[in-house]
């Protein structure tokens, strides 16, 4: 064969390359009916509604601090409206060992897997019984004793750190996967690329989570990349790459367990992109009146994963109106106590800001702590205690 | 002349820019279709298009990185980094690139990108949306760094920037983008009058933000950015208590005014040095050490600073954090009773 003498010697030692799939993966259609009916019966039903009524307790939540936002209670505030499935699911998908590295979209990590809501609340206003103790904007929690690792603004930063803890996982014999999530829009940052490089070549148990939501604040999916898909960047790295539909909350739990089985049985990471939708402005500060078509928006509030879900849940007969509305006001009641508590509760001490920047307090913070203290006490200062 | 305020300003320092030079060029994360997230771009995608004002994928290190590229070219691009906290994925291509191109060149290469950026805190933005990290340029030779006050100056320093054939930074003091006064009142403000046409504020100028009435024990603050503003507030309250003040305002961090920092200092002989970013290392220490060096047998007292604390920026604690204009008081308070 005149080809064998083209042939150059290989260098890799790789069989073949993991699969890299852009069919849409869904379990149900957008109108609620099955598309997948065996893996939909590996859901217990009591779960389904759990997951039906999470997430629409989300929306009410979302709302609600909107809302507190637009009044002044609230510094600032990012909803996940439209993009529910994407956090809910994934936590539903994994077990308590495995570790999470949320973006600041995915409230279901923290609420699914056991974060105290009143903790959850108490960082909204950084009052002084917040986790992160006051220091991070609203929306930034953290929640070690659920294994979900400290949110921070700079995007794309958690990717490559996914990517060492599943490693160090790996390293430690421990049984646990690391996912990460973040926007599309971030999948443009050099931290993105490192990330799912390293984790190819360490086959680390990582699942790299992608919520391909349309926008990068203002900036569309086209501006993001000239690629079709995200999904198909996992060539390059030799890695797996699944994509499924964002707002088919079953789905997302099949690409994540699949995912997470493939990690755990020694195979390496998986990039998942999941399509869906910011049905909400990105945060408080933003307006997409300016940037995007009502007629878009309306599109996609019609494919919303609540609907879908709902629609199937009434099909089956484990859902209705009435438990839709006693679902909306016990959330609606729930986070407008846990708010009320959290607007009560003062601000942190003053020594908060010195604390932690170290393991133990150096003795210039300990001077600039006098400092603050002896200012705040003169009456001078424009920081009134709250 | 026009009252604008510092976005304003800014944004029509670009329009006449690129409507004078079809090879300016504006990049960055929503400079586009929305304008900024500040709405410094807004209009300049209308008027000048796509090709020229740009939506980049969201990429801090491929704005710099293409930016550079665009300039040896001999492109003038204008790059936004949305907030400086989100510098930093280009700080390789900011300190190892664009700061030595031309000396590393042999003079070949100069590279007169500019870089717009908002800086400080005091809008609730806790770690990441509050960080003051001029002093981390400004120690790399080869980065020209200028911090506007006010909407005259952040036009006149831009068109400045415009026309360096050296890389400039443009820091802007987002918390007065609106207003000196808790994001209002650049109307009622002097430097809020803003003529419509082109001129510029040199690079490399201080300027006098308060002159001494003669009045009290004269001190000099030397300062820039929001924190003039902070000063200005200090020392109006100061002039009650028989303290008058000198006020400069820096303006260009890199280069700078040594002789108006030493003229002030020897006039005075008391000196306040304030900057909102952290005490370690901060700009305030370099100038601190100018006046030490220059006018030591001027001095009346050492030499204070006011600073931000040496922490990372705190949320709920902001302004308890955030150096006020009670603490440059205190300061002003003991660099004048003292001796
Ligand atoms: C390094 C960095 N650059 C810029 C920003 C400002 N910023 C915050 S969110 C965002 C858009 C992120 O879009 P995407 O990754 O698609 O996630 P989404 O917000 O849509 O969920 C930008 C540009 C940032 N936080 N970090």
């Amino acid at each position: 064969m005149s080809s064998a003498a083209h042939t150059l010697p290989t260098v890799s030692t790789l069989q073949s390359a993991p699969t890299v799939s852009t069919e849409l993966l869904q379990v149900m259609a957008p109108d609620g009916s099955v598309v997948d009916a065996a893996f939909i019966a590996t859901i217990p039903e009591a779960d389904l509604i759990r997951l039906y009524e999470a997430m629409l307790a989300q929306r009410v939540y979302d709302d609600r601090m909107i809302k507190m936002q637009r009044q002044g209670r609230l510094g600032f505030y990012l909803a996940c409206t439209g993009e529910e499935a994407c956090s809910y699911g994934p936590a539903y998908a994994l077990e308590a060992r495995d570790w999470f590295y949320p973006a600041y979209r995915e409230p279901g990590i923290a609420l699914w897997r056991g974060m105290p809501f009143q903790a959850w609340v108490d960082n909204m206003v950084g009052n002084c019984d917040d986790p992160a103790k006051g220091r991070q904007m609203p929306v930034h929690w953290t929640a070690r004793a659920q294994n979900i690792v400290s949110i921070s603004s700079p995007v794309g930063t958690q990717i490559p750190q996914c990517t060492g803890s599943a490693y160090a996982a790996k390293l430690m014999g421990h049984d646990a996967v690391s996912i990460c999530f973040f926007g599309e829009g971030t999948s443009s940052e050099g931290d993105f690329h490192v990330g799912l490089n390293f984790a190819g070549v360490w086959k680390s148990p990582a699942i790299f989570f992608c919520r391909n939501n349309g926008y990068a604040i203002s900036t569309p999916f086209e501006k993001t990349t000239a690629a079709a898909h995200i999904v198909l960047r996992a060539h390059g790295y030799g890695i797996r790459g699944v994509l499924v539909d964002g707002n088919d909350v079953l789905a997302v739990i099949k690409a994540v367990r699949d995912a997470a089985d493939w990690a755990r049985a020694g195979n390496g990471p998986t990039l998942i992109e999941a399509k869906t939708y910011r049905i909400a402005a990105h945060s408080t500060s933003d307006d997409p009146s300016s940037y995007r078509s009502r007629e878009e928006e309306a599109l996609w509030a019609e494919l919303c994963p609540l609907k879908r879900l709902r629609a199937y849940l009434e099909t089956k007969g484990l859902w209705d109106e009435t438990k839709e509305q006693a679902c909306v006001d016990t959330s609606s009641a729930r986070i407008i106590a846990a708010l009320t508590i959290a607007e009560s509760k003062p601000h942190p001490a003053l020594d908060t800001v010195f604390d932690d920047v170290f393991a133990e307090r150096p003795a210039h913070l300990d001077a600039q702590l006098n400092a603050m203290t002896a200012h705040v006490a003169s009456g001078e200062s424009d920081y009134r205690a709250g | 002349m026009a009252t604008m305020n510092i976005i304003q300003a800014v944004n029509n320092a670009l329009h006449l820019a690129m409507a004078a030079d079809d090879n300016v060029v504006v990049l960055g994360e929503d400079v586009g279709k929305f304008g900024g997230v500040f709405r410094a771009t807004v209009g300049l995608q209308a008027a000048f298009g796509e090709d020229r004002v740009i939506d980049t994928p969201l990429a801090e290190s491929g704005i710099i990185g293409a930016a550079i590229g665009m300039a040896l070219y001999g492109v003038t691009a204008v790059a936004e980094i949305q907030f400086s906290d989100f510098i930093f994925p280009a700080y390789d291509q900011i300190v190892n690139e664009l700061a030595k191109f031309r000396y590393r060149s042999g003079g070949e290469y100069p590279c007169p990108v500019v870089i717009r950026t908002p800086v400080g805190g005091g809008i609730r933005g806790g770690h990441y949306h509050s960080q003051s990290p001029e002093s981390l340029f400004v120690h790399h030779a080869g980065l020209v760094v200028v911090a506007p006050s006010n909407p005259y100056d952040a036009k006149g320093l831009l068109l400045s920037a415009l026309e360096s054939p050296d890389p400039v930074m443009v820091l802007e003091p987002k918390r007065v983008y609106r207003g000196p006064d808790h994001g209002k009142n650049w109307g009622s403000h002097p430097k809020g009058q803003v003529p419509e046409g082109h001129y510029t504020v040199p690079i490399g100028k201080a300027a006098i933000a308060r002159e001494l009435t003669g009045d009290g024990t004269a001190v000099t603050i030397l300062t820039y950015g929001a924190m003039v503003h902070t000063c200005e507030k200090a020392a109006a309250l100061a002039q009650q208590e028989g303290i008058d003040v000198e006020l400069v305002d820096l303006r260009s961090l890199m280069p700078y005014d040594l002789e108006a920092i030493v003229a002030s200092a020897k006039k005075t002989g008391r000196v306040v040095v304030a900057n909102e970013a952290p005490r370690m290392c901060g700009y305030a220490a370099e100038i601190t050490s100018l006046v030490m060096e220059h006018c030591f047998d001027w001095l009346e007292a050492p030499v204070t600073r006011v600073t931000g604390y040496d922490t990372p920026f705190p949320y709920t604690l902001e302004f308890a954090y955030l150096p006020d204009a009670g603490r440059v008081l205190t300061a002003l308070r003991t660099v004048a009773t003292y001796g």
